[in-house]
């Protein structure tokens, strides 16, 4: 069989429905020329005064500044929240709760505004904003709202007298680091359980997408009490070491890559909290011969199953980016993925036609080419795409990549390591056993797909692979409910769980005796 | 006969020396450490020399500048066929990394080494090694 290896973008014809991008007449969005820092329930200008360029992934131009805050600016949005937290910490569930499912509503009143403004600030095809970053950030709150209410504290009578009693008890004031790839989403997941357990957070949002999350204040700034959520933009460097190093904060929350996931643990084991580390994956994706056996709707399901390596520009911690495939099925399954493939829309992410939009940054371009460069040093054989793609006009300037598969063996580098880009990383197995080995070759341990049609099977393979969420027969779903977390270097903790509550909480025991006689002892 | 030279691990550019000049000049010795995962994964972070606890199980791959150069030892397993070259990219870092110079970051690229190819080390943290 002939696999193509011309370039792979569609060329892009805008349709009517696409929608203008903020800050220009017409456009859904406001965008102000500058932002401040969202600190005590008020808009409070860096101390230093300086300020930084916002830039689009969609035309690579700046369109607003964001405050480029320093260590002074955490500070200040740590004695708000200190200030917030005992009367945060003391609202009762009801009204806990009331105010999380005030914030959902308030999202979904402003759901296409969001879903634009996170488009243009991440470079996300609109058609996954309006479909899943913003109604998913919904959900989460309702979910959270609901989780609260319905977790109980534990009593043990210890013996007729004695009773132990559990409560959860707020930790106080949290600091929380979202990564860029779902600016508002990653904010929703953290920022829900935190506040619905009684906590005040300070939040610090990516470099590379600071905007989006102080649209969502604007949103929802009025209804969480002044104090209870404070966003302060900047530099990693300075601003991240200062929120997650400081003693003032009871908990660090953070998603990004290793070495400063392992930065922040080492922050917190010098001031004795706990922390929640979620650094990415490089997830195998597990087709076996079976679901070749028909040509029918599952087959096309498995197929598309493949093609979601594409999905937010790959820019995905549990991206599918590893794609083990039965040989007996590897040619025939393989032509008819690079097809599909082939049909991706690339362009213009506002139009709700496109499926694929730039990379969030000039700088992931450059880790992209630089990994396809060297997967091609390596031998992996690029079927598809490769390049940094040119789409002309006043896209010109936007960081687009082809979607690319790279054929290849597992101890490459480009089987190995977290591209974070449209770059899938393709070999085949020859049984269950090779499939499992190969899917467990790894250093983490986010994620997992396995698709055929034996339950059997996908129960066997779904409890050996060393990874928090294997998805079955489904992938890049990402309900609430459903825990998320890393096994291996994946990292520690988990999220998008009731189970987060507990993370977020203290836990107090009160031993009560009910008896009046002495121990006894003096 | 003297033995032949292995070759470094770990080079750097000129761009990428004059960076690390810079950055020891204004705050004293830096360190790096090769990172991996999610989002600014692969890239290479430049910190303040002993900023990041380096552990028993950390691989020097060498030293760029003067400035110790680390990887995880697990990550060196399936990076060992590559030699580092240490970069500057335009614009900030977008992570916790220190930049390099005025407006840059540091960045690696990569290039497998030929099979006959003496490499260096690995080292453990400690090893004394010369520049490469």
């Amino acid at each position: 069989m002939s696999l193509t290896t011309d370039p792979v973008t569609t060329p892009t014809t805008p349709t009517n429905d696409e929608f203008v991008a903020p800050g220009r007449p017409g456009s859904l969005v406001e965008v102000k020329p500058r932002y401040e820092n969202f600190i005590g329930g008020r808009w409070v200008a860096p101390t230093k005064g300086q300020y930084m360029e916002n830039v689009s992934p969609v035309t690579g131009r700046p369109f607003c500044e964001v405050a480029r805050s320093t260590p002074e600016d955490v500070e200040l949005a740590l004695d708000a929240a200190h200030q917030a937290k005992e009367a945060w910490g003391a609202t009762s569930l009801t009204e806990r709760a009331a105010v999380l499912n005030r914030v959902a509503d308030a999202i979904e009143a402003n759901l296409e505004m969001l879903a634009v403004a996170e488009t243009w600030e991440n470079g996300k095809p609109v058609r996954e904003t309006l479909a899943a970053d913003i109604p998913l950030a919904v959900d989460h709150f309702r979910y959270f709202a609901g989780a609260t209410r319905s977790l109980e504290g534990r009593s043990t009578e210890i013996d007729k007298d004695t009773v132990a009693y559990h409560f959860h008890e707020p930790l106080g004031v949290v600091g929380q680091i979202i990564p860029f790839n779902f600016p508002l989403l990653m904010a929703a997941w953290k920022i829900a359980p935190a506040l619905a357990a009684g906590n005040c957070t300070v939040v610090k949002p990516a470099s590379p997408t600071p905007w989006s999350i102080l649209k969502l204040a604007e949103v929802i700034g009025g209804i969480v009490p002044p104090g209870v959520l404070n966003i302060v933009t900047g530099p990693g460097g300075e601003i991240g070491k200062a929120l997650a190093s400081s003693p003032r904060i009871a908990k660090i929350g953070f998603t990004g890559e290793t070495t400063t996931g392992r930065l922040i643990m080492q922050y917190a084991a010098q001031n004795i909290i706990p922390s929640t580390v979620e650094l990415g994956g490089k997830s195998p994706n597990i087709f076996f011969a079976d679901v070749m056996d028909e040509d029918d709707e599952f087959l096309d399901k498995a197929i598309e199953g493949l093609v979601l390596y594409a999905f937010n520009k790959g820019e995905v911690c549990t991206c599918p980016s590893r794609a083990l495939i039965h040989e007996s099925i590897y040619d025939r399954f393989m032509q008819r993925c690079l097809e599909r493939i082939g049909k991706i829309r690339q362009g213009n992410p506002l139009d709700p036609a496109t499926m694929i939009g730039p990379q969030v940054s000039a700088q992931q371009i450059e880790k992209i080419t630089s990994y396809v460069d060297i997967g091609r040093q390596e031998g992996a054989e690029c079927l598809i795409g490769g390049h940094h793609a040119h789409l002309g006009g006043e896209l010109e300037g936007g960081y687009f990549f082809e979607p690319t598969v790279l054929k290849g063996s597992n101890n490459m580098r480009v089987f190995q390591e977290e591209i974070f880009g449209p770059v899938l990383a393709v070999t085949t197995f020859t049984d269950e056993a090779d499939a499992l080995s190969i899917a467990n070759d790894t250093l983490y341990g986010l994620g997992a797909g396995v698709w055929t049609r034996n339950g059997n099977l996908a129960y066997r393979m779904g409890r050996a692979i060393k990874a928090g969420r294997v998805w079955t027969n489904c992938y890049h779903l990402y309900p609430a409910g459903a825990a998320f977390g890393g096994y291996k270097i994946s990292g520690v903790g988990r999220e998008n769980h009731q189970m987060m509550l507990e993370h977020y909480s203290q836990t107090k025991n009160l031993l009560v005796s009910y008896s009046t006689k002495p121990l006894g002892f003096f | 006969m003297s033995e032949p030279t292995p070759v470094a691990r770990v080079v750097a550019t000129p761009e990428a020396l004059e960076a690390i000049g810079l950055l020891v000049a204004e705050r004293g010795p830096v360190m790096f450490f090769q990172s991996g995962g999610c989002c600014d994964g692969s890239l290479p972070l430049c910190f303040d020399d002993g900023e990041l606890i380096i552990g028993d199980h950390d691989v020097l791959l060498g030293r760029v500048g003067g400035c110790p150069f680390y990887i995880d030892g697990r990550q060196f397993e399936v990076w060992q066929h590559t030699q580092i070259i240490l970069g500057v990219g335009a614009g900030a870092p977008e992570g916790f990394s220190l930049p390099a110079g005025e407006d840059g970051h540091f960045v690696i690229t990569s290039r497998v080494f030929a099979p006959d190819e003496l490499r260096a080390g690995p080292l453990r943290k400690g090893d004394t090694v010369v520049d490469s």
